[in-house]
């Protein structure tokens, strides 16, 4: 394969395989390490995560996947290390203030507003577009109501892209498992982030929920150049997936690298299948 | 028809127009319930706390008159002037804007994350702390408010339906104040609605009604929203102060009110705003026309004191999310 590598320069471009540039580190993580008391959830870790590509985070039960991706995500703040975001190292955030700075996410238990229609939860993901004052929106003053009128467009269009045109108006507490997580990152993609998060976005899917998840992970990455981090369970659908993993094990990184690379690392072979003592 | 019929058609009417009224309380209690989990003890004395600070704005009373004589042993209790209507409510809506702020400020901030016991034990004590300060701040004195709205019963409506019954029924009986609460409560409603499902900050309302986490997620800003919460249910608590306050006198009593919207909230469900308008609606009916055909012929009367108590238990027992409410569901 002509796929290069982590060891190369986070500041150059470089062209995959299936065509696609890959840019410059769009994030950086520099020696993380994060402490909940006495127990150590992430210890020393370092990698980046390039503009366009999709980045796996994998791992056995406890690892400190979810953890990291709270960090990346803003919501905890690790005890020692940085994290760089577009070339300038991130100051503590409040909880709301993290969908502001360009970063969407998904959960890992779906959090949907379950009261309100698929419409309405993915027009929630384009609050952090719309501008006008709250007088004028209870006027629906003209610039409001323009403004109204453009998010709900765009949002059509993710919701085409999506192919859930059929429930736009299903309250979404109603929606199967699989839909629902498909609304979910319809609200994400809503707010059209330079960098989603996806917490185990395949978890609970049955196969064919799993390959259509996949397909729309490849198109959101393909046709809107969106960067991709996501945490998963299942190793052959991230194989798949990604352009680049990185293994983790005990709160420590034990791998980085390319699909190829990662699954012939022994140390990887180990906290996966178990290493045996004798 | 026999006129006994009419007079049923009339108690009916004034039954409707009475459960618009408590339907006003319990929105305040619905809006803030919704939003935050929390059961607000002190919308009735917000209500007051409006309607006293109007009439105080619009006599130009000086806040705190008995305080400052009392220190410094002056005599002083009015500016000298007096405020057209119009503009003393925007003051008095501007009063409560800023009772919003500073609660989100002073309490809500600090107990993020409780238990909802411990938010609800918050508001009772909000609330005394309101009364207090409202009677420090306007006096205790039983206050009339005049918003301009005339009283009495309509006599064109009086008039137009005389025909109707034969010798011994002379119209619907309907007070003028009554009609224009209701319209003021249907427009309320109705604008509430459209705002909470047309706008950016309507959708965000019933984002974070609906789950916390998602939507600091996607952006929302808990405490922005509160504060916003606070305002509107201060603006219908203000609305429900001047509806009530002109009806029968800015008083502590004013405040008890909120009590009636209890049994609203068990019927029409803590969590829907049409469970509340609807609730309110079957109550006051209900009260009345209980009175009216049970009730006064065959109990002895005063039946409208308890009524709407003992239709709230009934509910508790057969169905204790109300008519609207979410079902309770826990998995287990």
């Amino acid at each position: 394969m002509s796929r290069k590598t982590a060891s190369l320069d986070s500041r150059d471009s470089y062209v995959t395989a299936d065509g696609r540039t890959i840019g410059p580190a769009v994030m950086e993580m520099q020696n993380i390490t994060l402490r909940f008391g006495g127990v150590v959830a992430i210890q020393d870790i370092s990698f980046d995560i390039r503009e366009g590509e999709i980045r796996a985070i994998i791992g056995p039960n406890g690892a400190g996947k979810s953890s990291m991706l709270n960090v990346i995500n803003g919501f905890y703040h690790p005890q020692e290390g940085h994290v760089i975001y577009k070339g300038e190292v991130r100051k503590p955030l409040k909880p709301y203030e993290i969908a502001h700075q360009g970063i969407a996410r998904t959960f890992q238990n779906i959090a949907l507003f379950k009261g309100m229609s698929t419409l309405d939860n993915i027009m929630t993901g384009r609050l952090t577009h719309m501008k006008t004052g709250m007088l004028a929106q209870a006027l629906w003053w003209g610039k409001a109501q323009k403004e109204e009128v453009e998010n709900r467009a765009f949002v059509e269009q993710i919701v085409d892209f999506l192919e859930i045109q059929s429930i736009r108006k299903v309250p979404v507490g109603r929606l199967p498992y699989g839909l629902q997580k498909r609304v979910e990152l319809g609200r994400a993609l809503a707010a059209q982030p330079s960098l989603l998060l996806l917490d185990e976005p395949m978890a609970g899917m049955n196969v064919e929920e799993k390959e259509d998840m996949s397909r729309f992970i490849l198109d959101v990455n393909e046709e809107f150049g969106t960067t991709i981090a996501l945490i998963e369970h299942d190793m052959s659908v991230v194989m798949d997936l990604a352009d680049r993993v990185v293994v983790m094990d005990y709160g420590r990184k034990i791998g980085d690298g390319t699909p190829d690379e990662v699954r012939s690392n022994q140390a990887v072979i180990d906290a996966y299948l178990g290493v045996s003592h004798d | 028809m026999p006129a006994e019929f009419y007079y049923g058609v009339e108690v009916f009417l004034n039954g409707l127009m009475a459960g618009v009224m408590y339907s006003l309380v319990a929105l305040g209690f619905v809006l803030i319930f919704k939003a935050s989990g929390i059961f607000n003890y002190a919308q009735g004395i917000m209500a007051l706390f409006a309607a006293m600070t109007l009439v105080g704005f619009q006599e130009g009373q000086i806040p705190f008159a008995h305080l400052i004589n009392a220190v410094f042993g002056t005599e002083v209790h009015h500016f000298g002037w007096t405020m057209p209507t119009f503009l003393a409510i925007l003051f008095a809506l501007g009063m409560m804007l800023l009772f919003a702020f500073l609660v989100e400020r002073l309490i809500l901030k600090h107990l993020v994350n409780q238990e909802p016991i411990i938010l609800f034990m918050a508001t009772i004590g909000l609330a005394y702390f309101m009364e207090g300060f409202g009677d420090l701040m306007w006096g205790s004195n039983v206050k009339r408010l005049d918003v301009g709205i005339p009283q009495g019963g309509n006599f064109w409506i009086e008039e137009n339906t005389a025909f109707l019954g034969g010798e011994e029924f002379y119209g619907f009986y309907l007070d003028t104040l009554d009609i224009y609460a209701t319209v003021i409560a249907v427009v309320l409603v109705i604008s509430l609605v459209l705002f909470s499902q047309y706008t950016k900050t309507g959708r965000a309302l019933r984002a974070v009604a609906d789950d916390h986490q998602a939507a600091l997620s996607v952006g929302i800003s808990l405490r922005g929203i509160w504060v916003i919460v606070w305002a509107i249910a201060g603006f219908v608590a203000l609305v429900a102060g001047i509806m009530w306050g002109a009806k029968s006198g800015v008083q502590f009593s004013l405040s008890l009110i909120a009590l009636k919207a209890l049994p609203v909230l068990m019927l029409g469900g803590f969590t829907s705003i049409p469970g509340a308008i609807v609730g309110g609606l079957i109550i006051g009916v209900g009260e009345k026309m209980f009175e009216f055909l049970i009730g006064a012929p065959l109990l002895g009367g005063a039946t409208e004191n308890w009524f709407a108590y003992m239709l709230a238990l009934m509910f508790l027992v057969f169905r204790p999310q109300g008519l609207f409410g979410e079902k309770i569901i826990e998995r287990v």
